[in-house]
């Protein structure tokens, strides 16, 4: 008794003296430092080749400095104009003087297309303006206006003052579907010009249904897989796999060629009569066929965790439920599904993110409506080189995804999921 | 309680064959009287909880009816057996707690929620965890979820009640006081309980009656008392408790008293259970606790030359292996009794038995 009480006072010291805390911190030090050197390379090379091009991105979505680092004095004048009155005769010389360097330097159609992003149709006023920068005299808000009318417009003032900024809110408002402003902030495009936001709900929508699809196809098959003897499981295993194993350009191919208008279904429908000769079903091209080819390619991430939770539901559980006098259905629902939730969760999460990240395929068989969000991004980082853009689609998607993921958590709980 | 006349479960030549060539339960007839407490005993593979699994409706008789109260059961689904079932690994679902779990059997009959309440409680007091109510069967330990598990196949008033090794996974202490609860229960409700094990005492303390398998077939049907004084054959008396066996050939029978050549050629007399003819081989019973060491041979008794191999202390008796007619492996149990303790390793002595204890068996050639 009297020992414990005594050691509860003064900290434990070992054998020689020393604090036993810090014995054992010396102890555990050397098995410490293998571990961390071992992750050392992998960790290094996540952060090399992941991480930080990721934040790189991330950032380009909210800092771009293309205008105010070739147009250095416009960028001092705007930022000292309010945006609403109208430009002085200090902001056109500024204009001029910067116009001429960036035309000898060659880097106008950098800062024009900046300009362009923001205010569509300008890119031609700055290069023809900077064609002519050289030979404009003094009063330069006269002279400019001269030379094309349109710098009259406090639109395109306004305009470069926004892109001027280097850290911008621009690229997530257009990528809402809207357009940052000097005097209202946040505006809304006009109706016609609104596509993302569609975007990402068709992306949400599809994403959804191949989940929806993946489970209901996919369940039963996880459910033979779990029950079936081990012999025939293991062929129902090498067929949910083989696919797996093919290239996913070669199956996504081998839908088109099942599906398109002269294709296998097609074809056979025709045959058998179920639909005309001249009025054939359009099953690619549009969402149907993403859909259907996207369910194709992500089924076994559905069924993978889905088999490794029902694997380790004994059957006694379904024979328990019976002895009790429970219906083969109702024990099935009462009793077998709900211990396999946290195979659901698995796989819907899985096959959900998996979906709404998905490229290849809908580029390959979507046509025009089953183009998702991924495509949009590729399409500003490959085609119009929007790369600020491409990283706020990128980052709300981003955020999209790290919401639904912390919504899991909160209802399911991230801790009942089993990947296998 | 018992009614010998009116059998409320039974196997009526019932066979049972998994993959179409062999036979894992041979040609079963077994009757159950209402209110019986009987025990399938046997080593694992010898077709008992086949049996088990074909009362229970998951399996079904590859021939032979299976019939309970008096109508056949054979093509009638588990849910509608009225079967109460307690598994080996208790089968809890997981995902209720404890009193879902116990109202599950009531409310897929469609009980009303105030009487499945009710019920819950009564049954969950019966087995001392009232308290318990509320948890999750994780959060029990192995001894609280067999009774959670009992209590599960009592709670919706079965009048037979199935049990697959329900204490297998406990420790030594706990089972020994399950197996008291369990005979109490049975005892209180009266209901008929089917039980199946590989542990012999298990059977022993609960059972009215114990069909002992082997290789898909009942070796013997009795109960306790019968089937340790009295097996019949060389399988039961070497699997129901400790025993030594000797192999020989017999020379005469007389008087139920068969006179046995034994294969080191020592003569002895031994009770004739299950022999053949004269000239037939025979396997030779004896239990440990029946042997006497250093034995004047006295007028229907046997005895032989022993030598003393081992003597182990255990307190209330002293084991002793010992050397007796070309075996070294002949265990007999010395009564820890005052002046008995005069033997020594090497020692040289006699052991000797009467002759009703030594039962003269079919020919088993050991293991």
């Amino acid at each position: 008794m009297a020992d414990s009480q005594t050691a509860s006072l003064e900290p434990i010291t070992a054998a020689d003296g020393t604090p036993l805390k810090k014995k054992l911190a010396q102890a555990l030090f050397r098995s410490r430092v293998r571990a961390v050197s071992l992750v050392v390379p992998l960790f290094a090379f996540v952060m090399a080749s992941f991480v930080i091009p990721i934040l790189a991105l991330m950032w380009q979505g909210v800092y771009n400095d293309r205008f105010s680092s070739h147009m250095p004095n416009l960028t001092e004048r705007l930022t000292m104009w309010d945006g609403l009155t109208e430009p002085n005769e200090k902001m056109y010389e500024a204009l001029v003087a910067d116009l001429k360097t960036a035309r000898a330097d060659r880097t106008i159609g950098r800062a024009a297309t900046r300009v362009n992003q923001e205010f569509p149709g300008t890119r031609s006023l700055f290069t023809s303006t900077a064609r002519k920068a050289k030979k404009l005299k003094p009063p330069f808000k006269e002279s400019v206006i001269k030379a094309n009318k349109k710098w009259n417009n406090i639109e395109v003032w306004q305009a470069m003052k926004i892109t001027s900024q280097d850290l911008t809110p621009g690229f997530y408002a257009t990528a809402l579907d809207g357009r940052y402003t000097v005097d209202q902030g946040f505006v809304r495009q006009d109706e016609n010009r609104q596509i993302y936001v569609k975007l990402f709900w068709r992306t949400m929508l599809i994403s959804a249904t191949v989940m929806g699809l993946c489970l209901l196809l996919g369940y039963p098959v996880a459910y033979l897989l779990a029950t079936l003897p081990l012999r025939a499981s293991n062929l129902l295993m090498i067929m949910v796999l083989l696919p797996f194993w093919t290239s996913l350009l070669v199956r996504t191919t081998a839908w088109i060629a099942i599906l398109q208008s002269q294709g296998v279904i097609n074809d056979l429908m025709v045959f058998v009569g179920i639909t005309a000769d001249d009025a054939r079903f359009s099953l690619i091209y549009n969402m149907t066929g993403t859909i259907i080819a996207m369910t194709h390619i992500l089924l076994p991430f559905m069924i993978l965790p889905l088999y490794s939770v029902m694997k380790t539901i004994p059957p006694s559980y379904m024979r328990a439920a019976r002895s009790l006098g429970a219906t083969p259905t109702m024990a099935f629902i009462k009793v077998y599904m709900p211990q396999t939730i946290p195979g659901i969760g698995a796989g819907g999460l899985l096959v959900f993110i998996l979906a709404i990240g998905y490229y290849i395929t809908p580029a390959l068989v979507g046509g025009q409506d089953g183009q998702l969000i991924s495509n949009m991004i590729a399409y500003h980082m490959q085609k119009s080189l929007n790369w600020s853009l491409a990283a706020a689609l990128g980052g709300i998607l981003l955020a999209g995804v790290l919401v639904l993921y912390w919504a899991y958590d909160k209802v399911i709980g991230i801790d009942n999921m089993k990947l296998g | 309680m018992v009614q010998a006349n009116d059998p409320f479960v039974s196997f009526k030549g019932v066979q049972k064959s998994y993959d179409g060539e062999t036979l894992v339960v041979k040609n079963l007839n077994l009757d159950i009287a209402s209110g019986e407490f009987l025990t399938m005993l046997g080593p694992s593979g010898s077709g008992k909880t086949t049996c088990l699994m074909m009362l229970a409706g998951f399996e079904t008789a590859t021939h032979g009816d299976i019939e309970l109260g008096g109508r056949p059961i054979n093509n009638i689904p588990p849910h509608k057996r009225g079967i109460g079932m307690v598994f080996q690994n208790y089968a809890l679902f997981p995902h209720m707690t404890v009193g879902e779990n116990l109202a599950f059997p009531l409310k897929v009959r469609n009980m009303p929620t105030a009487e499945v309440e009710d019920k819950v409680r009564a049954v969950l007091d019966m087995v001392q965890m009232l308290a318990f109510i509320d948890r999750k069967p994780a959060q029990l330990s192995g001894g609280q979820q067999q009774r959670i598990a009992l209590a599960r196949a009592l709670v919706f008033n079965p009048e037979l009640v199935l049990m697959d090794e329900p204490l297998g996974a406990l420790d030594k202490q706990l089972r020994e006081h399950m197996q008291y609860e369990i005979k109490h229960i049975h005892e209180n409700l009266g209901v008929t309980v089917v039980y199946v094990t590989h542990d012999q005492s298990e059977a022993l303390t609960m059972s009215n009656r114990i069909a002992v398998f082997d290789d898909g077939i009942i070796q013997q049907l009795a109960d306790p008392v019968t089937l340790y004084e009295k097996p019949e054959n060389a399988f039961v008396a070497q699997f129901i408790g400790e025993n030594n066996q000797m192999l020989g050939t017999v020379q005469s029978v007389s008087k139920n008293i068969a006179t046995v050549k034994l294969e080191a050629g020592d003569v002895v007399k031994a009770l004739a259970v299950n022999v053949g003819a004269v000239g037939s081989r025979t396997t030779l019973s004896v239990r440990p606790e029946r042997c006497i060491v250093t034995a004047k041979k006295s007028a229907g008794t046997s005895s032989l030359d022993a030598r003393i191999e081992e003597l182990i202390y255990l307190g209330d008796h002293i084991r002793c292996r010992m050397s007796v007619a070309g075996d070294d492996q002949f265990i007999v149990k010395v009564p820890n009794t005052s002046g008995q303790l005069g033997l020594e390793i090497g020692a040289l002595s006699q052991i000797g038995w009467k002759n009703d204890d030594c039962r003269a068996l079919d020919f088993n050639e050991p293991v």
